[in-house]
């Protein structure tokens, strides 16, 4: 569904992505675990397209994205839930996720905010407040949610589980897994690599622009090398 | 009793155009966090299209018409030339480029148009209105009412418009913006275009007033910031109670101390606002968590 093939990408000068290769399949979990800096939010940044991409290409279910500009990547299909949440701060939560369903003006908007709600109960509660003013937990929630009222067939979450307590970060990994019955595929870039790999089909090791590793997520959670860099085992 | 009402209208008149100069801030503001200083050229080229359009035949109406479309159509180049090639400059560069806009589409209007100093008819003749022991000319009412129509228009198109939340969203997050599919570089162009109409038109209405000539942009984007910045850059309510009440303490100064110090009140309201109150009157509570 995905390939990602001799990624490279630079902020100025300095080059941060030096030929990343990875593909999704349809309905897999992938994800991407690395070390801060290693460069997971860059990758997703060229996936969406808000970033630039200074060499390789990237496949998205037949066509290659790098000339489609960010705006129309949703239309294509490829969603993306952001670091840092980046929710509208001064608008209401149920505006923020008909927001998310700029693309519609169908019937269909109303459903999805349903089902939204009953994924994460507690934005129906705000609905009808300010979105900054919820906690960190419920912006990743919304963040989510406003991606999914995308109708997206491949969802893109950048470290959704940063700076949460346990008990959220099992609900929103919870929410991830469920995502597969309905036929989104996911790309899951994490600093929290055990909680990642327990959820993932796969996964791939970054390292300072680099892809080190690769295979299921069985096999990298046995790996001795990762245990020790990235499950403090 | 009727003199101060007399500055309180002719206050409220000139604080309509501040106010809809400051409304053309708000909205470039809004959409790029760049402070456009070449608003005030938008206004100048309102006034000056509007007089030589008349001149050359065309009914007054559609003069302005043409002096509005034409102003917008230049406020897009403005954004496509010069300011969308520079994305991703510091805000500071962007800001002095649109100066040096400003300072060339002067100089240009001094060769296309001229040096003099112009005006049109008023709309609906110039026999003043008696209000309460004081007088009003019918264009300041054609003012006061044009910026209030512009306002309830702006609101509806802002709340109740999918290219207006657009345009909220961009300005609350352009990176989340482009996430849901919105085409954040046609909403720049789209803010700049609405930003130089509404300036041109604030230029038609105001013109029989005030008259015009190339050279009025600079005095107005001066004022004109000065009313956002006390209303707090970038909210819209905040341009249009910043922009009356810099009109009342201008007319209020003019008429109790001396107008020699009208002009000075802009630029206490300035430094007062700098200094006292950085957000202004109606500044974005920062609910924003990091
Ligand atoms: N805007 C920027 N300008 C310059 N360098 C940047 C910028 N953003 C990131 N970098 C650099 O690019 C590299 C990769 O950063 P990136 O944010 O992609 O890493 P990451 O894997 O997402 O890290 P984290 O887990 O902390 O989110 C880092 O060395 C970082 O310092
Ligand atoms: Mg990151």
């Amino acid at each position: 569904m995905l390939t990602v093939e001799g990624l490279r990408s630079r902020y100025g000068r300095i080059e941060v992505l030096h030929g990343i290769d990875l593909h999704v399949d349809s309905g897999e979990i992938v994800t991407v675990v690395g070390a801060n800096g290693a460069g997971k939010t860059t990758l997703l940044r060229c996936l969406s397209g808000v970033q630039p991409v200074s060499g390789g290409s990237i496949t998205f279910r037949g066509e290659v994205l790098t000339p489609v500009p960010a705006y129309k990547r949703l239309r294509r299909g490829l969603a993306q839930s952001p670091e840092g949440r980046q929710i509208f701060t001064n608008l209401t939560v149920e505006e923020n996720l008909r927001l998310g369903a700029f693309l519609f003006s169908d019937d269909r908007v109303d459903r999805d905010m349903e089902d939204a709600f009953q994924m994460f109960p507690i934005l129906k509660e705000k609905r009808n407040l300010a979105a900054g003013g919820l906690s960190g937990g419920q912006q990743q929630m919304l963040a989510m949610a406003r991606a999914l009222m995308g109708r997206p067939s491949c969802l893109l979450l950048d470290e959704p589980s940063m700076g949460l307590a346990p008990i959220i970060v099992q609900q929103i990994f919870d929410v991830v897994k469920g995502l597969k019955a309905l036929n989104v595929t996911v790309l899951l870039v994490e600093q929290n690599a055990f909680g990642a790999l327990k959820i993932a089909d796969r996964g791939y090791v970054m390292e300072t622009g680099h892809i080190t590793m690769e295979g299921t997520a069985a096999e990298l959670i046995a790996d001795p090398r990762i245990r020790e860099a990235y499950l403090g085992i | 009793m009727s003199e101060l009402m007399q500055f309180l209208l002719s206050g409220a008149t000139v604080g309509a155009v501040y106010a809809l100069v400051a409304l053309g801030f708000t909205i470039i503001y809004n959409a790029s966090d760049v402070v456009n200083f070449a608003q005030g050229e938008f206004v100048m080229l309102g006034g000056m299209t509007t007089v030589f359009a008349h001149a050359a035949g065309l009914p007054l109406p559609l003069a302005a018409l043409v002096a509005v479309v034409a102003t917008s159509a230049l406020g897009v180049a403005l954004n496509k030339l010069a300011i969308e090639p520079a994305r991703g400059a510091p805000v500071v560069s962007l800001i002095i480029i649109t100066i040096g806009a400003s300072i060339f589409i002067r100089g240009a209007a001094q060769l296309v148009f001229d040096k003099q100093i112009h005006r049109f008819p008023a709309f609906t003749g110039d026999d003043p209105l008696h209000i309460l022991g004081a007088t009003i000319l019918p264009q300041s009412l054609w003012v006061i009412g044009g910026a209030l129509v512009v306002f309830v228009a702006l609101w509806l198109f802002f709340t109740r418009t999918l290219t207006g939340r657009a345009v909220l969203a961009t300005s609350n997050n352009r990176l989340a913006a482009q996430l849901v599919g919105i085409n954040t570089n046609w909403v720049m162009t789209l803010s700049f275009a609405l930003s130089a109409g509404i300036g041109a038109l604030a230029g038609v209405l105001v013109t029989p007033i005030t008259m015009t000539s190339y050279d009025v942009g600079i005095a107005l984007a001066l004022k004109g910031f000065a009313a956002a910045m006390l209303g707090g850059m970038g909210n819209p309510k905040g341009a249009l109670v910043g922009g009356i009440l810099l009109g009342l303490l201008e007319s209020l100064t003019a008429g109790y101390l001396s107008s020699t110090y009208k002009d000075a009140a802009a630029f206490i309201v300035i430094l007062g606002v700098l200094f006292f109150m950085p957000q202004g009157l109606f500044g974005r509570k920062s609910t924003d968590r990091v």
